[in-house]
């Protein structure tokens, strides 16, 4: 299991990693972590022919806060962000999600955007920024635009990326006094990709979402009041409509019940942990 | 900007326990084939080469990683960290030390990856609580033992460091 062939351009700064994106169009790949691409070349499920390591680039390797974002530069490591002094106060539903994502030795080199750049449908960052209603900068040589985080993504493992286009960040909109988080997740250990991840918001204003990822082809929202009397049947509609699949680690319909419990578990947390 | 091509090979600089290597690499090579084969550092371990089984991991300025998940190119001017960094001429580490005696190895598959991440561990942590322990090492797998002699050989040598340096 090695990979194929192929270029490796370590780019030093933004324009150049752009140039060769452009340059290399469909057949030119960014590699940030490598923790989900390396598996890919190893497998040969990739054979792209040149890579761009834009890990060293010192303009993507920030994180910088504002009076209400967080953006995370595409080259700062999941680890970097965990170890943040500010994340339990800025960006509590990152801070409670973070060490679900693999485990330490691949938060070490993953990065943030890396994992929203690969979309996979039950991964946690991705769920963080879709529930907190997050967006997404995209480069791409002489152009950048924005996209919010529900339009971004676009399926399983598909997304809004254009050829020649990067992430250059991500922005996460940060704490409101009185609002509540909670993130659960189910996963056969420790460590791997969840069956079903939860994350709930609850606001000041009595109006809560929870956003389920692992069971449809991207996480899904539903919104709902607080405290809704009927918290029961919205939750079994919303796991209904999500249109689970029998898979190798949990059948579709484990996955709906998981919705049910542990989005009722979750939620409750969420409104409890009000400040 | 530097474009290594797939046809060459390019010279990448490293420091390997302490000591400063070079080698000459092609762009597709993993970090794991140029310790093994190019360097002949064979402690380090292969197993799933897709990040799942943690046989192969290594420090790289001071934190746990997979090497198998790593090109050789990337180690450019890093200081990794190997099991054969750990033990002091014939003396073994203390982590060494205690997982001989507590039987936390028996084929040794996956010993040299737990090793690394357990050293990285309690260089940062040097209390670190068995819960952290255990969390630390579910990024490993091993066929053996059970795990259950791997955390007691944990906690025996954090009891024993008591906040000291790990292998001094
Ligand atoms: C054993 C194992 C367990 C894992 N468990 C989990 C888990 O539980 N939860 C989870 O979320 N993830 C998990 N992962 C994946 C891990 O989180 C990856 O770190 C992450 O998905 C990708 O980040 P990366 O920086 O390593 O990206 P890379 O692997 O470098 O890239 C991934 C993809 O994104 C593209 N890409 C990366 N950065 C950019 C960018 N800035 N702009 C455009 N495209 C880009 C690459 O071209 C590639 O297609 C696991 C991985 C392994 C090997
Ligand atoms: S060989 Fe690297 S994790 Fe298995
Ligand atoms: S001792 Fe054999 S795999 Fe762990």
């Amino acid at each position: 299991m090695k990979p194929a062939p192929f270029d490796l351009v370590v780019a030093t700064d933004l324009g150049e990693a752009l140039e060769a994106l452009h340059q290399g169009g469909t057949e030119a790949r960014v590699i940030a972590g490598g923790q989900s691409l390396v598996p890919m070349l190893n497998m040969r499920l990739a054979r792209p022919a040149t890579l761009i390591d834009i890990t060293r680039i010192p303009e993507l390797s920030r994180i910088e806060a504002t009076a209400d974002t967080v953006s995370v530069g595409a080259a700062v490591r999941q680890t970097t962000l965990e170890r943040w002094e500010d994340l339990a106060d800025r960006l509590p539903l990152v801070r409670a999600a973070l060490p679900w994502v693999g485990h330490t030795q691949l938060r070490n080199r993953g990065t943030v955007c890396g994992s929203v750049a690969h979309a996979d449908p039950s991964a946690e960052l991705p769920l963080c920024l879709i529930a907190l209603g997050g967006s997404v900068t995209l480069r791409r040589r002489r152009k950048t635009r924005q996209v919010a985080a529900r339009d971004f993504f676009q399926g399983m493992m598909s997304t809004d990326l254009a050829p020649g286009e990067m992430i250059a960040s991500v922005t996460f909109p940060t704490h409101r006094k009185g609002t509540g988080y909670a993130f659960r997740e189910v996963a056969r250990r420790h460590g791997d990709f969840a069956i079903v991840a939860c994350a709930a918001i609850a606001r000041h204003d009595g109006s809560a979402t929870l956003t389920v990822g692992g069971v449809a082809d991207t996480p899904r929202t539903l919104d709902l009041p607080a405290e809704a009397a009927d918290l029961d049947d919205r939750l079994n509609e919303f796991a209904w409509h999500l249109q689970a699949r029998d898979d190798l680690h949990a059948t579709a319909r484990y996955r709906r019940d998981l919705v049910r419990h542990l989005g009722r578990a979750t939620l409750k947390e969420a409104l409890s942990c009000r400040d | 900007m530097p474009r290594l091509t797939q046809d060459e090979t390019h010279e990448v600089r490293f420091t390997l326990n302490g000591r400063a290597v070079s080698a000459r690499v092609s762009p597709r090579l993993l970090l794991t084939d140029v310790l093994r084969h190019e360097i002949g550092a064979t402690g380090t371990h292969v197993g799933c080469e897709h990040g799942v089984c943690g046989a192969c991991t290594v420090q790289v300025d001071g934190e746990p990683v997979r090497a198998c998940l790593m090109l050789a190119a990337q180690a450019e001017g890093s200081e990794i960290r190997t099991v054969e960094g750990l033990a002091k001429r014939e003396q073994l580490a203390p982590l060494q030390e205690a997982f001989r005696e507590n039987f936390a190895l028996q084929c040794g598959f996956c010993t040299a990856g737990i090793l690394m991440t357990l050293d990285a561990l309690f260089s940062r942590e040097p209390d670190a609580e068995e819960d952290t322990i255990r969390e630390a090492l579910s990024g490993h797998l091993c066929r053996c033992t059970g795990y259950v002699p791997i955390v007691q050989a944990a906690l025996a040598v954090r009891n024993r460091i008591k906040g000291g340096p790990i292998d001094a």
